[in-house]
């Protein structure tokens, strides 16, 4: 039977054989040793009809409830968000979905075009004049960035907030084990959430390569030092890296205006699916020092004109520090990137606009806010568990004796409602609490939904 | 059959960005309303300017359209670009991951919300297990260069567990440039073995290169000429007899699926590059998913969570004490696995073999065609499989012309370039990889193309030189771009007032 993704049926290629001088389709494969020659057919289902993969495929998904069907409070790195129609629409372009990388400029002005405004469009909501065509997500970014400072100062410690994802962490550790630098956690103010400012003076030295922050941090309260932060590690010859959520760049300063070297974060909620977690968007942007640039991983789309000058165009560009021109020497290995997403997220921001963004942003705070306003009132419950203000991410701790956060929240669950992630494990020191998350697509009814159901999961009332 | 790219001009410009777009007061899509909070924001953390592009709906619409149309993707032309698989990528992957059961979960959602996907994922691991002969599969890297990095990191944990610390990992001087990059990442120094005049590993020069310091081998198998490396059986054993591990990079695995296994091959790691030989679309430069499977010794190394199924439920399996962690947030590029394991259901067993069958008797119908197209050679002997480098050294000593010169002509004929100057070991390297998803008579325009582009580099070749005049812009001044980078609007405007 042939198959209809592959036009050249037996009787053709048998022709194409024939007009070649080649004997039979074995001849061309006589030369794999008949010791590792598959003498067999995989073991794998028979092919299918289109209809009966999809039957089949949305069988399986079907056991998947998707956040659109119960308000949930998941937030943590990949946040919901609504994509507009025709975001998901324009990304679908087939010239687009089915392009490669853009090796031939002559050819892909469309996605060079679209990648450098995704790069502008980063550089306005970070405040640094550069930014990179995407890693694959912040955490991959959050290794590249530390392996940058690095490089950029022939240094070898990178300092990190305690409070900071396990996996994002997990991920930097990895990257940084090549060249083995020294990654040191500095605390925090067990009221507020603040970075200890004391331990960070002690722990910054003449090898202290960058210090990095997280703003909203990763349990959502906002880092109010940025400034202190900022001096102390320039003062300290270090670079200073902030991670982001780009949503929270319409209401909050740029990092660039207080001080960042590089800006690092998640750009999935730029009009990406959550998707389960991936693709993701590696967002990675630097201040516009030829030193840093020129140390940058990944792709960087610049402008430039026809060769005879009449025309602006776009081409990659700075390819001499990437791994197919200098291999073992490049900045970072990484070649595939997200560059789709990176296209939705330019077409998301541009419909946004200021106003759009800015708006966005109140409405995912003051969701978080209304929600812990609320929750505040239930007795067993504590939130947030940290006084500084906060984002649209907070904590809500548990503090009815022998309730744990995955009783809680299988509580929660068992009303329709899902809860938020649990941290126990990641941060025991804060007992039974999790980490909430609201965004636009969180109503004032799922908010109270979620109200009501945690007074009743705690055996109380809203 | 001729083609010209749109081209939407004004003012010295293609399309305009959409900062020049701007109008002050456009908005280009609406939001719900605001409950009503107070937002506790210190002062001195209170955004005070924000410069976006402010368009309406219709027009953002209208530029990105615009934009798209002057992008070849494979859906449009024939796209041969050698070591990058672009073949036909089916609609209803993309349909499958776009469904809401797919795009609206979140990772840290309960097991008992996202079974559906914890399914799919097991299943899907099964599946490349079984094709690439290996024993679990890690489906978390988000690219080919990604699960090379795991595949090293794996490969250090494999020898730090046995007391051992081993420096160095052997690549080819065909190989990726990303094995050198990845390999270098990790830590490794990395060695370099010449190619044999058979285009394939010199076992002289591996046999030298080995020692009690050699990590890994890292292997794409084909390799980059588009050749078998007949001689892995030796290969394997040299590596293992010392101790080393053997990586495959899993680039080139259209040419052999299934006619032969990495892990039966006596590879040890092996990515799959999902958005090449299993078809999920490239977008433009990503996303993908380079997924790494291994041998069972090295299991106990692989990221965590793994999948699990206790006959009851799936869930993810977090206590592994032996893991090496984490390598990216989450569990994998999740929208890329469903188009994959789509993919793979649509072809089964038999689907894929032809694939590999078809693409290898595509390529090799194209090497030999081109015999008597003067100007171009093939420089090793022997059945390629799913891609085959030429060399336009011969045109160049002939006429002057390059091998990106022919390269950039091509785009003229609407079709995409080859690879070209790879591998670096060909002068003049085309890399022509055509697919399975191609017809004879696309293949036949392309040949017929190459023997017009080379007459014309006899006749003409400085119309060649100027190539293209058929896509939306010219050949760009690449220097000035990395001379004097402008790499955002940002640094467009302040270069503007100086």
């Amino acid at each position: 039977m042939p198959h209809h993704y592959i036009p050249n049926v037996r009787e053709i290629k048998e022709q194409m054989l024939r007009e070649t001088g080649i004997a039979g389709i074995d001849e061309l494969f006589a030369d794999i040793p008949q010791k590792i020659r598959l003498k067999r057919k995989l073991n794998l289902p028979a092919a299918m009809s289109e209809l009966e993969v999809k039957r089949h495929v949305r069988a399986i998904l079907s056991k998947n409830k998707p956040f659109t069907q119960m308000p949930s409070f998941l937030g943590g790195g990949a946040w919901p968000h609504h994509v507009p129609a025709h975001v998901h629409s324009l990304i679908q372009r087939a010239e687009f979905l089915t392009s490669y990388t853009p090796y031939q400029p002559e050819a892909s002005q469309g996605i060079l075009q679209a990648l450098f405004e995704y790069q502008s469009l980063i550089c306005e909501l970070t405040g640094l004049e550069v930014a990179n065509a995407s890693m694959y997500d912040w955490a991959t970014a959050l290794g590249e960035a530390a392996l940058m400072c690095a490089r950029a100062t022939g240094r070898r410690k990178f300092i990190v907030p305690e409070l900071i994802s396990w996996e994002r962490l997990s991920v930097l550790r990895n990257y940084v084990s090549g060249p083995d630098l020294k990654i040191v956690g500095i605390g925090y103010d067990g009221r507020t959430g603040q970075l200890n400012l004391d331990q960070l003076h002690r722990e910054l030295d003449e090898d202290t390569a960058g210090v990095y922050i997280e703003n909203p941090s990763y349990l959502g309260f906002l880092e109010t030092q940025v400034d202190e932060i900022a001096e102390a590690a320039y003062l300290a010859g270090s670079k200073f890296v902030v991670g982001v959520n780009p949503i929270s760049l319409g209401l909050l300063k740029a990092p660039g205006d207080y001080g960042a070297d590089i800006v690092v974060g998640e750009g999935q909620p730029l009009g990406n699916q959550v998707s389960f977690g991936g693709p993701a968007l590696g967002i990675f942007a630097c201040r516009g020092d030829e030193k840093l640039i020129r140390q940058l991983p990944g792709r960087l789309v610049g402008m430039t004109t026809t060769l005879d000058g009449k025309l602006r165009g776009f081409t990659m560009t700075l390819q001499a520090r990437e791994q197919h021109i200098r291999r073992e020497r490049a900045t970072s290995n990484i070649c595939s990137n997200e560059a789709l997403c990176a296209v939705a997220a330019a077409i998301y921001l541009t419909s946004l606009g200021p106003r759009g963004l800015r708006e966005l942003s109140e409405i995912c705070a003051a969701n978080a806010s209304y929600a812990m306003k609320r929750l505040k009132t239930i007795r067993g419950l504590e939130t947030p568990i940290f006084s500084s203000p906060h984002f649209n991410e907070f904590t809500l701790k548990c503090t009815k004796p022998k309730l744990t956060i995955e009783k809680f929240n299988a509580r929660l669950l068992s009303q329709g409602v899902h809860g938020g992630k649990p941290i126990r494990s990641e941060f025991p020191k804060l007992g039974e609490t999790a980490l909430l998350c609201t965004t636009e697509l969180h109503t004032r009814e799922d908010i109270d939904m979620l109200v009501e159901a945690a007074a009743r999961a705690v055996g109380g009332k809203a | 059959m001729t083609y010209r790219q749109a081209r939407w001009t004004r003012e010295g410009c293609l399309e305009p960005l959409v900062f020049e777009l701007s109008r002050a007061g456009r908005k280009g899509t609406s939001l719900p309303p605001k409950v009503l909070a107070r937002i506790k924001i210190p002062d001195k953390l209170i955004r005070r300017s924000l410069e976006l592009p402010e368009l309406s709906e219709p027009e953002v619409v209208r530029h990105y359209t615009r934009l798209s149309q002057m992008n070849y993707g494979v859906d449009l032309v024939f796209y041969p670009i050698g070591s990058c698989t672009m073949k036909y990528n089916p609609k209803i992957c993309d349909e499958l991951a776009n469904a809401e059961e797919a795009a609206c979960i979140h990772p840290y959602q309960a097991e008992e919300t996202v079974q559906g996907a914890l399914e799919l994922m097991y299943r899907l691991e099964r599946y490349l297990a079984e094709i690439a002969g290996v024993s679990r599969v890690c489906l978390q890297p988000s690219a080919g260069a990604h699960g090379e990095l795991l595949g090293m990191l794996l490969v250090r944990a494999y020898h730090r567990s046995r007391g051992e610390t081993r420096t160095q990992v052997i690549v080819p001087d065909s190989a990726h440039g990303t094995n050198f990059a990845s390999a270098a990442m990790a830590g490794f120094n990395v060695v370099v073995i010449p190619s044999n005049n058979r285009g394939r590993v010199d076992l002289e020069a591996l046999k030298s290169a080995v020692s009690e310091k050699t990590a890994a081998l890292m292997l794409t198998n084909p390799n980059t000429l588009g050749l078998f490396e007949d001689e892995i059986l030796e290969i394997a054993g040299m590596v293992h007899e010392v101790g080393g591990l053997l990586y495959y990079d899993g680039a080139n695995m259209n040419g052999i699926l299934g006619k032969s296994r990495p892990g039966d091959m006596g590879f040890d790691i092996t990515h799959f590059n999902l958005h090449k030989t299993f078809s999920t679309p490239h977008g433009g430069g990503g996303p993908g998913a380079g997924p790494v499977g291994v041998v069972r010794k090295l299991e106990d190394f692989l990221p965590v969570p793994i999948i699990e199924y206790d006959r009851k439920r799936y869930y993810l399996d977090y206590d592994r004490p032996n893991s090496i962690g984490k390598i990216r947030s989450f569990y994998g590029n999740f929208g890329v696995l469903v188009k994959a394991y789509t993919y793979i259901l649509m072809m089964g067993a038999s689907g894929l073999e032809e694939v590999a069958e078809t693409a290898v008797v595509n390529a090799n119908y194209v090497m030999r065609k081109m015999a008597d197209v003067s100007g171009f050679e093939v420089e090793f002997d022997g059945p390629c499989k799913h891609e085959v480098v030429f060399s336009a050294e011969p045109l160049k000593r002939e006429t002057g012309v390059t091998a990106r010169d022919v390269a950039k002509r091509l785009l003229d004929y609407g079709m995409h370039a080859p690879t070209y100057y790879f591998p670096p070991i060909v002068p003049e390297a085309l890399m022509v990889e055509p697919t399975e998803t191609e017809t004879k008579e696309e293949l036949d325009r392309f040949i017929a193309a190459m023997r017009e582009i080379a007459e014309e580099a006899r006749l003409n070749p400085e119309k060649l030189r100027a190539a293209p005049t058929a896509t939306a812009i010219g050949r760009l001044d690449e220097v000035k771009a990395s001379r004097e980078p402008i790499l955002s609007w940002k640094m467009y405007r302040k270069l503007a007032k100086e």
